[in-house]
């Protein structure tokens, strides 16, 4: 009989729902009970709606349990570590038990996400054991030069995922054909749009995988430096980079001669970011590595030609690299066999927003937008109405209901407007308002612009102003026109995609819910309800129990009606702050 | 645009307490003469005491040889860096697009209101200092907030302010 393994999922997001919590109860009762079975750690598996995540593996298989907090955990030692007796209620995967929720997997490709939730980050025997590094010892055992290694990148029809959608290998044979006596790798993990996050689930569940794709790009290109600009809003990502560096320099894996490989030095270094959006641009990226403001600056020279300290440089995304080490080991066209005619491979997408299971998936390309909600996402939560789903963040749009039988790939998302981004997928429901949604983006990339353009730096600023009139009901006629002719100007004189990206949130609404800006602007409405100073609150005197929270509360006094009195608000004082709403345990206030 | 939190006038040195300008020093010594040491020694010199003094940017250029336009120019553009004491714990609310889209502004109303404190505030005991910021990261856990190094997902605006509550209440004991 072969030792119980309680594996706790201790990503970011697990550690928040309070995985550390029950990953001590399993510790303490383990030992309280001297029980023998061993208790080990991983990172996160994509099926965030489930956390805390732990997972059985004993001589029957292995179970899933999800929402496992110190009271289950509690009981899954009774019953099933102790009696041998699995909890179906709370199984969430298994091969004995079907669950509800095993949707989230079906359709799924697990390539960049291959190691993410089955291994613990933190040892490098566990890496090794799944093929980790063998695609680098693939190359040195075989001899096989940097231009062949370029020439299966290229085949495999791999693009940057950190945005651009670049062709991965040409870049590599640029940088590779600039000749220089120093050149670096960069890898971007800065991570700035605003509602993903697979680049910091793979640096915490899988940080060897970044490491070896970093390799086996120096050795292409002929770097012998690479550095990791991490955002330092992920410290977890940080701890676990610096533990991968440790073991992978005691390896020999970093360093002089690497692999056998006469002559091939290269080791990594990493930067935390200092919270700038901007600095996820390459060249302003290079700028704050070289520890000066984040202002992109003019290509050409491409970072490939000119970039850190003026050297050849090389920039990928995490996701783009760690997809490296699978091609190399696998063969590029394992990679190329899947996906669509431009668009091979497989991408991995942040599902959060309205829908009932957020999370990270990763998806053949060419799926349609629609089965990953549904199918892998489960829906909307509440089932709600489906409006839009937000994708490609600041730089993106909003794709409607009705087109989302749109498939994802590069072409055919920025067809409808938006962009395929980094993969962040914001879901959202008929309470959600576009033009608040629009108003939103505004402001961060308002706020993010370096303020070098002057498009950019003042026209996101009267975009902004016209759209928060609108949303409270100072619009005007003229403003849809007005934010028309902004955003044309703005993508036509911005330096560097921020800006030239910055309007597409609001064209994107404009094109497909144009009926809502102008509710908004002509009957100072806001369709989704959403929009507070467009509202009118009222109080239903069925409800109200007249416990007087709602007048206590009003910051305005606009509610009149004593104990056990049924209230009444004053609309011509009411300033729809909405702490009535908030306040009522009743339900007893009502929005329209 | 990202430059915003330029200090009107310069701060009155009896508001912030003095600060031992001599930890800085090992700081200074593992960086000196390498690329791209100003971010990382900005990044150091906050490590130590919370935020930049004024006298520590004085330090910097005496002994680094860079200059000062050039240390304040990028303490100023990167969000990280303050220039001003924070409060014991600092309060991060998530304002990303899907913290945004499950209603966490309706939350840091609730708690700034309850602090007392406006959006990058400081409490007056200095226990707290809330900040927005964009994306921690948890999106599918929307509405998220960090308190120091902790982070909290699926809040509501009573469950935030129960969790300030119980730790202004561990400090007073
Ligand atoms: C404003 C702006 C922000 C960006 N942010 C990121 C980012 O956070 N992460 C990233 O990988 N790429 C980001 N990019 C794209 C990078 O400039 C670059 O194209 C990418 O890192 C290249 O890697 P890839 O070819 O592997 O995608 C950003 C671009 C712009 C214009
Ligand atoms: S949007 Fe709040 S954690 Fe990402």
């Amino acid at each position: 009989m072969k030792k119980t393994k309680v594996i706790v999922g201790l990503g970011s997001c697990g550690i928040a729902a309070g995985a550390g919590k029950t990953y001590q109860e399993f510790d303490r009762i383990r030992k309280a009970d001297r029980l023998d079975f061993e208790l080990r750690k991983t990172s996160c598996v994509g099926m965030c709606f489930r956390e805390p995540l732990v997972e059985i593996i004993d001589d029957s298989g292995s179970y899933l349990y999800g929402q496992v907090d110190p009271s289950k955990a509690d009981e899954i030692i009774e019953k099933h570590i102790k009696n041998f007796s699995p909890i179906p209620e709370y199984i969430v995967q298994s091969e004995k038990y079907p669950s509800a929720d095993e949707s989230f997997f079906e359709g799924q490709v697990k390539i960049a996400l291959r190691n993410c939730g089955y291994m613990d980050p933190e040892n490098i025997e566990e890496y090794e054991a799944r093929s980790g590094y063998a695609a680098i010892r693939k190359i040195a055992g075989n001899h096989l030069s940097p231009e062949t290694v370029i020439q299966m990148v290229i085949d495999s029809g791999l693009r940057g995922r950190g945005g651009g959608g670049f062709q991965t290998g040409l870049k590599w044979k640029f940088a590779r054909n600039y000749d220089a006596p120093q050149k670096y790798v960069i890898c971007n993990a800065d991570e700035g749009d605003p509602g993903a996050f697979m680049d910091r689930s793979i640096l915490e569940g899988d940080p060897h995988s970044v490491l070896e794709g970093m390799i086996l790009c120096g050795y292409s290109i002929g770097a012998s430096e690479g550095y990791i600009y991490c955002r330092a809003e992920y410290p977890l990502a940080i701890k676990r980079l610096n533990i991968a560096l440790d073991q992978a320099r005691t390896k020999g894996y970093l360093g002089k001669d690497l692999f056998g490989i006469r002559g091939f030095h290269f080791d990594i270094r990493i930067k935390e970011g200092a919270g700038a959006f901007v600095c996820g641009e390459e060249t302003a990226l290079i700028a704050s590595i070289e520890g000066r403001r984040g202002m992109p600056r003019r290509r050409p020279p491409f970072p490939a030609q000119s970039g850190l300290w003026k050297s050849p440089t090389n920039i990928n995304n995490v996701e783009t690299l760690v997809n490296i080490p699978w091609i190399i080991f696998n063969g590029p066209e394992a990679y190329a066999r899947l996906g669509t005619e431009k668009s091979k491979g497989t991408k991995v997408f942040a599902l959060t927003g309205k829908i009932k299971h957020g999370g990270l998936v990763e998806v053949p390309m060419g799926i349609t937008i629609k089965d990953i909600i549904y199918k892998l996402g489960g829906g909307i939560q509440g089932d709600k109405k489906f409006k839009a789903v937000q994708l490609g963040g600041p730089s993106g749009g909003c794709v409607p209901e009705y087109l989302s039988h749109t498939i994802v790939d590069y072409d055919s998302v920025t067809a409808t407007g938006a962009i395929m981004g980094s993969g962040g997928m914001v879901v959202m429901d008929e309470t959600t308002c576009v033009v608040d949604i629009a108003r939103f983006f505004l402001d961060f990339t308002q706020k993010e612009s370096c303020g070098k353009c002057t498009f950019c730096r003042i026209g996101t600023k009267r975009m902004l102003e016209i759209l928060t009139r609108i949303t409270e009901g100072e619009g005007q006629e003229g403003d849809i026109e007005l934010l028309e002719e902004l955003a044309q100007n703005i993508k036509d004189s911005s330096l560097c995609g921020l800006g030239q990206t910055a309007p597409n949130p609001v064209l994107t609404t404009l094109k497909y819910f144009r009926d809502e800006y102008e509710a908004h602007i002509r009957d100072k409405k806001c369709p989704a309800l959403s929009c507070k100073k467009l509202l009118t609150y009222q109080v239903d005197p069925e409800k109200c129990t007249g416990c007087m929270s709602c007048t206590k509360g009003c910051p305005v006094d606009a509610i009149e009606g004593g104990k056990r009195e049924t209230h009444f608000i004053h609309q011509d004082i009411c300033i729809q702050c909405g702490v009535c709403f908030t306040r009522c345990k009743f339900g007893a206030i009502q929005i329209s | 645009m990202r430059i915003k939190r330029i200090v009107p006038a310069p701060p009155l040195q009896d508001v912030f307490p003095s600060v031992d300008l001599s930890q800085m020093d090992a700081l200074i010594a593992r960086y000196k003469g390498k690329k791209g040491k100003l971010i990382p020694l900005l990044q150091g010199t906050q490590a130590l005491f919370g935020y930049i003094p004024r006298e520590a940017f004085l330090k910097l250029n005496r002994e680094t040889g860079l200059s000062l336009s050039e240390l304040y120019g990028v303490a100023t553009f990167y969000a990280q860096f303050r220039l001003t004491p924070s409060g014991k714990h600092i309060i991060k609310m998530c304002h990303g697009t899907a913290c945004h889209v499950q209603n966490v502004t309706a939350i840091t109303d609730e708690l700034l209101d309850f602090l007392e404190v406006k959006d990058g505030g400081t409490t007056a005991d200095g226990l707290f200092t809330v900040e927005t910021v964009a994306c921690l990261g948890c999106c599918s856990l929307a509405p998220v907030m960090m308190v120091d190094e902790e982070t909290h997902g699926k809040l509501t605006p009573k469950e935030a302010v129960k969790i300030i509550k119980e730790i202004r209440r561990n400090e007073i004991q």
